[in-house]
């Protein structure tokens, strides 16, 4: 076994433990500290495919960024265990259903994977930034900025809905 | 792929050596702070513990070490206690990237051997920085939250909103500077920035991007929770804000990964806009002195403005009040945020008109 081999086993090992407890832990906060420690497991992988642009930005958007805010929500809400809402049958059976149905996605996808085949690692240069940017700025940029644009929708749409109140505030002053 | 033992061996001995670089200048930071407050409160300072107090950081840690632990009944215990352990951590891990001085080479019995002082020169470079700050915050979210008190609470929102809106700014204000050096190479852009003067103009990025480090500097502040902007531990409001409820070494912690941010930041300030270890007429220091000696002058150079952003620092601290959170938040989102935009637009606009390379 190579060190990238073990290096790749513990990483994935550590993924997969922390997915399981995201999912299991009763206290939300708990669960959002081991999506984070999830995240980096993945940046690790990314690092592994000389991917390092991906897991640098994996974990500045996804651990620095969205999951603060998703800590920032949980904090203020004061979610715990004890008032955790009950949710109904009903729920319960359209949870049952859709993860049994992604569930039959994934196996679907993964049937005729091939598991002697060695994990690819240091391979190749797409992930390093000067590449994917030249790739990005090339051949797709088009779609590239077309989610530009849509990002940017979306943001000012977030700051419409969320300025509405203050301006109706200064006009009845 | 073999490991080269040597390599191994060298990086742990910089890393150990940065670390515990980092270490004393936090804890003379601390002594220096009361210092400089003094001198510009016109009072003495600190005095008894040594020459002109300079034992008082020993006296310090000495009694944060002897202190009772108190971990409070209600509190969640294993976050308690990962927190502070974790700001420490991701404020030691920036280090790792910057250059401390140019490579020098040791004649040894089985050839010459170019030694690097930089920990890792990563193809991301300084995304790494912002990889680590955006972490950081953690750190303070997770003490204020497990503390279960309403004061830490309230701090640590103050500082994860107060660090995410920051952040993009910071972010911004760099893509300016990253459009000009075309590398996100730490090493690499120290090297561009060689020397002092190149013939036709200043080499330093200051002189380049006088703006962009106005806004960098700023939101250094905020990113380091360091007054005019240290509304998380704004004493007045919020006690002591997120670390209200530690006590003895793990309140040590957090002051002193408070100091080694700063020095950390500093580094990071003189790197990318101030030359990081260059200097006037290096290229004639470099001639008359062995390759060693002059890595240890790089160093020291580098040493040298480190410590001058340090006083800058604490000259504002000193200086200013403290904003309200609601300044801070508009000065960040309606002004730094279009001023950094503005300034990689003119960036664009000049590099596109006068310095085209096809």
């Amino acid at each position: 076994m190579s060190l990238h081999d073990i290096i790749f086993w513990i990483l994935s090992l550590w993924a997969i433990v922390c997915a399981i407890f995201v999912v299991i832990s009763r206290n939300p906060v708990n669960s959002v500290l081991f999506l984070i420690a999830t995240f980096f497991a993945i940046s690790g992988h990314y690092i592994l495919m000389n991917a390092q642009f991906l897991a640098i930005v994996n974990i500045i958007v996804y651990a620095g960024a969205i999951m603060v805010l998703f800590l920032f929500v949980i904090m203020l809400m004061n979610l715990n265990t004890d008032t955790e809402p009950q949710k109904s049958r009903l729920v319960h059976f359209a949870a049952l259903i859709s993860a049994g149905s992604l569930l039959l996605v994934v196996l679907s996808a993964f049937r005729k994977a091939e598991l002697t085949q060695i994990p690819v690692t240091d391979a190749g240069d797409i992930g390093l930034i000067k590449v994917l940017g030249k790739t990005l700025f090339d051949h797709y940029v088009l779609p590239f900025e077309l989610s530009s644009v849509l990002f940017l929708a979306a943001m000012v749409g977030a700051m419409v809905i969320g300025r509405k109140e203050v301006v109706e505030e200064k006009s009845t002053k | 792929m073999s490991i080269d033992t040597f390599l191994i061996l060298e990086k742990i001995i910089l890393v150990v050596i940065i670390i515990a670089a980092s270490m004393g200048v936090a804890a003379y930071s601390t002594w220096a702070e009361r210092k400089v407050a003094a001198v510009m409160q016109d009072r003495i300072g600190p005095l008894r513990a040594g020459p002109f107090g300079l034992l008082q950081p020993l006296a310090d840690g000495g009694k944060l070490f002897f202190k009772e632990e108190i971990v409070p009944d209600n509190s969640t215990k294993w976050l308690f206690m990962l927190a502070p352990a974790m700001f420490i951590f991701t404020s030691l891990m920036t280090s790792a990237i910057i250059p401390w001085g140019p490579d020098f080479v040791i004649n040894g019995s089985e050839g010459a051997r170019t030694v690097a002082l930089q920990v890792a020169d990563i193809n991301i470079g300084i995304l790494y920085v912002f990889g680590v700050v955006s972490i950081g915050v953690y750190g303070i979210m997770l003490g204020g939250w497990a503390s279960n008190n309403k004061f830490s609470l309230l701090s640590a929102i103050r500082a994860a909103s107060q660090a995410i809106s920051y952040e993009l700014a910071l972010g911004l204000s760099l893509i300016a500077l990253l459009m000009l050096t075309g590398t996100l190479s730490l090493r690499t852009i120290v090297e561009q920035q060689h020397g002092f003067w190149d013939g036709n103009y200043f080499t330093w990025n200051f002189f380049k991007q006088p703006l962009g480090f106005v806004i960098f500097l700023v939101c250094s502040f905020a990113e380091l929770n360091r007054a005019p902007f240290d509304m998380p531990e704004s004493e007045s409001e919020l006690n002591m804000g997120y670390h209200l409820e530690y006590s003895s070494m793990k309140l040590g912690m957090f002051l002193f990964a408070e100091y080694i941010n700063m020095f950390i930041s500093s580094a990071v300030l003189a790197t990318l806009f101030f030359g990081g270890y260059n200097f006037p007429w290096m290229d004639q220091v470099q001639a008359a002195v062995p390759s060693g000696i002059f890595s240890l002058i790089c160093v020291g150079v580098l040493m040298a403005k480190v410590v001058g952003f340090i006083l800058f620092f604490m000259f504002v601290r000193w200086t200013l009040p403290r904003f309200r959170f609601d300044q801070l938040l508009n000065l960040g989102w309606t002004k730094l945020i279009p001023l950094a935009l503005f300034n990689m637009l003119v960036t664009g606009a000049v590099i596109l008109f006068f310095f085209n390379k096809k």
